[in-house]
C-alpha cells in the first residue's frame, strides 16, 4: 500500500450531526437515458447580475465550451455551454431575471477547441479558464461569489469529501479521473500565491493523498466536517481582506482535462438519492442536466419534492427542471403537507433529531425517511446552545445571526461573517427549535456587508 | 381526531380573510396548531427540519414540573392538617390532604393560566402575530413559587403585571430581559409584603385552628434566628430533603426537584451547567459563612443550606430559563456561580430579605448580557489574533 501523505495530524471535530437518511446511493452506475436538455442557471452564481449579458441567442447552435453569457460588471468572466446543441429557451423569473438558459443537446458532444496552455504559466492558465468558461467553477470566499479574476487568492481549498446527508462518495465519483484531477491540481497551484489545500476524510482514497504538491489535511467528524468553510477555519482562517478560492474535486478534474486536452468537458457524476426514489445510484451526465430521466419509473409517489443538491442546502426543482451549476447530487423526499394530530406531543413517525425529547435520538444507527414538514412554526429565538452544538468552529453562530438581524457591522465582522456561508450553518437551520431561516438571514447579512464594502 | 378536524374546519371560514372574526385569526390559529401540527412545507432554506419545536420544549418543562406540583399539592394539605394536629403522620389522611391541596393550588393554576394566556392572546390579536408558547411554562411556575395563603386576586394581578410589563413590553416571548415568573413574585413581594413573607403565610387555613404553639416557621426562619442548634430541634435533614415542610407550594421537596432536574437534563432542555454552577456557588458561599461563623445561620453547613428554602427550585427551574440566562456556554458557568453567591449573600447577610434567589436571579438576568459580552469579545479577540498570524 502506498504511503499516504498527511501534512498535519488528524483534526478531530465533535460538533455536528450526520443525518442518516434512507435512500443512499449504492456504488453503481445506473444506465439511464441521457438528458435531452441541459441548462445554465445564472441564479446559481452569486455576485452575478439578475440579467447577465447574453453572448448567444435562442436558436443559436453552440459547441461545448462556447460562451453563453457573461457578467456585466466583470466581462471577462463568461459562462459556457456544458454540451453542444441549440439554445431552445431562455426562462425568466421575477423582473425578467434570467433563471435558466436551456440547450437541447445533440446526439453527441462536439467540443470547442482551446489552445493548450504552457503548464505552470499563471497567465496562460488564467487565459484558458476564462476563455472556456471553466472559470465559473471557481468560487471565492468570503461571500461565495464567483472568483474575481483581478485578485490573486491567498490559498485554494478543496474539500475531498462531502459529509452532507446522502452525499456522493467522492472516492467512487473520482474513479477513472485521477490523471485529470492531478493535472487540475497542478494548474490551480499556479493560480495562487499560497497553497492548494485538500481536506480529506480519514478513510479517503489514495488519489487525494497523492496530492501532487497540495497540502493534505485530515478531518474526522460529523457533518459539517466536509464543508470547505469548516476546513478553511481549521487550516488557515479567512480574515478581513483575505480572498480564497474553493472548488469541488469533480470540477478540478474538468480543469485538468481542459489544460491537457484543450476542451471544456463538463462531466458530472451525479448521485441520485432519497427515500422516495425506487432506484438510487450514480449517473454519468454533465453540468446542468435535465432531471427528467432520473424520474422515469423511479418515483414512489406523486407528493414528492425534487431537490438539486442535498436536503440542507439544495434547491427545489420542477420535473422539467435542471440540476444546479455546482450540484452533484439529486435528492427526492416526500412533501410533508399533511397536518399531524398532536404531532408535537406524540410524533406519529420517527424522524432524525438532535433533541433527546425524542426516542429517535437514541436510534443513532437507523436511517430515516424524511419529509419537508418543518414540524412547528417560526418563533423568536428562545433556546441557546443549539446552533453551537452543530458548528465545529470557534464561532458563536446564534450571536452572529442576531448581529445580522440588527445590522451591527462591527459585530458581524468580529463574529466571523467572512468565515461562513450558508452551507456551513445549514445544520443550525435544521436544528433550530424556533425554525428561524438561518441560511437566508446569513445570505442577507453577507450581501449587505458586500454592499457596504 | 376527526372530531377535532371537523370542528376546526367548520370554524375556519369565520377566521380567515373575509370572515366576521378575521381579527381573531391568531386566536383560532393557537388552537388549531395546538391540536394539529400544520401541513406546511419548508419554503426556504433546509428542506427538512428537526422534530423539536417550542411547544414540545415547553411541554417537557411543564412535565418536569409535575413532581413539584403534585408533591406541593399534597404538602399544602399536609401542612394544613398537621398544624391543627390532625393527620400529623406523613402517611395519614393522604386523600384528605390531596383534596385540600387541590382546592388551594388548582384555583391558582387556573387563575395564572387564564390571566396570562388571556393577555397573551390579546397581544397576539392586537399585534397580529401567532400566540407564542412561552407562557405555557410561566403559568405553571407562578403558582409553584407562591405561598399557599396568597389571595387569588393577587395571583391574577401579579400575572398580569408580569406578562405585560415583564414580557410583552419588551416584545414578547424570546425578548424579555427578566424571568417572567420571578417578576410576578417580586411584584407581590414589594407590593404586598405581609402576604409573601413572615411566619404566617406558609400554612393554609385559619390560624386559630393551629395547635397551641405551632409555628408556621420555615426551616429558613428557624435557622436564621437559632442557627444549626435550633434547626436540628425542629426539622431533620431527612424531612427537609423529602419536603414535608412549610414553604412556597412547589419548592420544598428536594426529591421532586431532583426528579424534575433529571428530566430537564436527560432531555437536554435545561442547562446542567447553570444548575451545577448555582449549586456550587451557593454551597461554596454557605461553606464560607459556616467556617467564618457568621451570626445568622451560625453553624449551618452547606448541604443544609441547599435543602432549605428555594435554592434548588431556583437553580433547576428559574435560573435555567434560556431567554434570560447567559447565552454563551462559558457565560452560563459565570452566570450560575454569581447567582449562587449573591443569592446566598442575600439569604444570610441581608436582614430585610429572608430568601435571596428571586432577587439574585433577577439581578443576574440584568447582568447576563454583560457576561456574554465578555465572552463574545474574547471570541472576537481570538479571531483577530488568528488573522494577524
Amino acid at each position: 500500500m502506498a504511503q499516504l501523505v498527511r501534512d498535519s495530524a488528524i483534526i478531530k471535530l465533535t460538533h455536528g450531526l450526520n443525518l442518516k437518511l434512507l435512500g443512499s446511493a449504492p456504488s453503481l452506475r445506473l444506465a439511464l437515458p441521457p438528458s435531452a436538455t441541459f441548462a445554465l442557471k445564472p441564479v446559481d452564481v452569486l455576485g452575478l447580475e439578475p440579467i447577465p449579458r447574453m453572448l448567444h441567442q435562442v436558436g443559436d447552435t453552440v459547441l461545448a465550451g462556447d460562451p453563453i453569457f457573461a457578467s456585466k460588471a466583470t466581462p471577462e468572466v463568461i459562462f459556457s455551454a456544458p454540451v453542444s446543441g441549440e439554445i431552445v429557451e431562455v426562462r425568466r423569473g421575477a423582473k425578467r431575471a434570467i433563471t435558466e438558459i436551456v440547450i437541447e443537446a445533440g446526439r453527441h458532444v462536439d467540443f470547442r477547441s482551446f489552445p493548450k496552455p504552457r503548464l505552470e504559466s499563471r497567465d496562460a492558465i488564467r487565459q484558458i479558464l476564462l476563455a472556456s468558461g471553466a472559470w465559473a467553477l471557481l468560487r471565492q470566499r468570503p461571500f461565495n461569489t464567483f472568483a474575481d479574476p483581478a485578485v490573486t487568492p491567498r490559498d485554494i481549498f478543496i474539500s475531498c469529501f462531502d459529509s452532507a446527508p446522502l452525499a456522493p462518495d467522492s472516492g467512487f465519483v473520482m474513479q477513472g479521473r485521477e490523471e485529470a484531477f492531478l493535472a487540475g491540481l497542478r494548474a490551480l497551484g499556479a493560480l495562487t500565491a499560497g497553497n492548494v489545500h485538500l481536506g480529506v476524510a480519514p478513510n479517503s482514497i489514495e488519489l487525494f493523498s497523492r496530492a501532487g504538491g497540495a497540502k493534505v489535511h485530515t478531518f474526522d467528524g460529523p457533518h459539517p466536517a466536509g464543508t470547505v468553510g469548516v476546513q478553511i477555519h481549521h487550516i488557515a482562517p479567512i480574515a478581513k481582506g483575505d480572498v480564497v478560492w474553493t472548488i469541488k474535486p469533480q470540477d478540478v478534474a474538468i480543469i485538468g482535462t481542459l489544460v491537457t486536452d484543450g476542451i471544456f468537458d463538463a462531466r458530472r457524476t451525479v448521485a441520485l438519492t432519497g427515500p422516495e426514489l425506487t432506484r438510487t445510484g450514480y449517473v454519468e451526465t454533465r453540468l446542468g442536466a435535465a432531471v427528467a430521466p432520473f424520474l422515469i419509473g423511479n418515483l414512489k409517489s406523486e407528493r414528492v419534492r425534487l431537490i438539486s443538491g442535498n436536503v440542507l442546502t439544495g434547491k427545489k426543482v420542477q420535473p422539467v427542471g435542471h440540476l444546479g451549476q455546482f450540484d452533484d447530487q439529486f435528492t427526492v423526499i416526500e412533501e410533508g403537507d399533511q397536518p399531524e394530530f398532536l404531532g408535537w406531543l406524540l410524533p406519529s413517525y420517527p424522524r432524525p433529531t438532535l433533541s433527546r425529547t425524542f426516542l429517535s435520538y437514541f436510534l443513532s444507527k437507523r436511517e430515516f425517511a424524511v419529509n419537508s414538514n418543518p414540524h412547528g412554526e417560526q418563533r423568536a429565538l428562545v433556546m441557546t446552545g443549539e446552533y453551537e452544538r452543530v458548528v465545529p468552529m470557534d464561532l458563536y453562530p446564534q450571536h452572529l445571526i442576531k448581529a445580522i438581524l440588527f445590522r451591527d457591522y462591527d459585530q458581524m465582522e468580529g463574529l466571523g461573517i467572512y468565515e461562513v456561508v450558508e452551507e456551513d450553518l445549514a445544520l443550525c437551520e435544521f436544528a433550530c427549535t424556533s425554525k428561524q431561516p438561518v441560511q437566508r438571514i446569513l445570505r442577507e447579512g453577507l450581501d449587505w456587508i458586500r454592499g457596504e464594502a | 381526531m376527526k372530531v377535532f378536524r371537523g370542528l376546526l374546519d367548520q370554524a375556519k371560514p369565520h377566521f380567515t380573510k373575509g370572515g366576521k372574526l378575521e381579527k381573531f385569526h391568531y386566536a383560532y390559529d393557537a388552537f388549531e396548531t395546538f391540536l394539529f401540527v400544520p401541513g406546511d412545507t419548508c419554503t426556504e432554506g433546509t428542506h427538512i427540519k428537526d422534530g423539536i419545536d417550542l411547544k414540545r420544549t415547553m411541554f417537557t418543562v411543564v412535565f418536569a414540573l409535575l413532581p413539584c406540583l403534585l408533591f406541593g399539592i399534597w404538602n399544602v394539605g399536609h401542612q394544613h392538617f398537621a398544624a391543627a394536629g390532625e393527620f400529623p403522620a406523613l402517611a395519614a389522611g393522604f386523600v384528605e390532604k390531596l383534596l385540600l391541596g387541590l382546592t388551594v393550588v388548582l384555583p391558582m393554576v387556573v387563575v395564572a393560566y387564564s390571566v396570562g394566556l388571556g393577555i397573551e392572546f390579546a397581544f397576539a390579536i392586537f399585534r397580529d402575530h401567532p400566540v407564542n408558547e412561552g407562557f405555557l411554562v410561566t403559568g405553571m411556575l407562578i403558582p409553584l413559587i407562591m405561598p399557599p395563603t396568597v389571595p387569588l386576586w393577587m395571583v391574577g394581578l401579579a400575572t398580569a403585571f408580569a406578562v405585560v410589563i415583564g414580557k410583552e413590553a419588551f416584545g414578547g416571548t424570546g425578548m424579555n430581559i427578566l424571568n417572567v415568573a420571578l417578576v410576578a413574585r417580586v411584584f407581590l413581594f414589594f407590593a404586598y409584603p405581609p402576604y409573601m413573607a413572615g411566619d404566617n403565610v406558609w400554612i393554609s387555613g385559619d390560624p386559630s385552628r393551629f395547635v397551641d404553639g405551632y409555628s408556621g416557621a420555615t426551616p429558613l426562619a428557624v435557622a436564621y434566628s437559632g442557627g444549626l442548634a435550633a434547626l436540628d430541634k425542629s426539622y431533620s435533614l431527612e424531612t427537609m430533603f423529602w419536603g414535608a415542610i412549610p414553604g412556597s407550594i412547589g419548592e420544598t421537596s428536594v426529591a421532586a426537584i431532583g426528579l424534575g432536574a433529571l428530566i430537564l437534563i436527560g432531555t437536554g432542555i435545561g442547562s446542567w451547567r447553570i444548575m451545577l454552577s448555582v449549586i456550587l456557588g451557593a454551597a461554596a458561599t454557605g461553606l464560607l459563612f459556616q467556617v467564618t461563623g457568621i451570626r445568622p445561620y451560625s453553624g449551618v453547613p452547606p448541604h443544609y443550606h441547599l435543602v432549605m428554602g428555594s435554592v434548588l427550585f431556583a437553580a433547576v427551574f428559574m435560573a435555567t430559563d434560556p431567554v434570560t440566562a447567559a447565552q454563551t456556554q462559558p457565560g452560563k458557568y459565570v452566570y450560575g456561580l454569581l447567582i449562587g453567591i449573591s443569592g446566598m449573600v442575600i439569604r444570610v447577610l441581608n436582614p430585610a430579605y429572608p430568601e435571596g434567589w428571586m432577587l439574585a436571579i433577577l439581578l443576574m438576568n440584568v447582568f447576563a448580557p454583560l457576561i456574554d459580552h465578555g465572552f463574545i469579545s474574547a471570541n472576537m479577540k481570538r479571531r483577530n489574533a488568528r488573522a494577524l498570524q
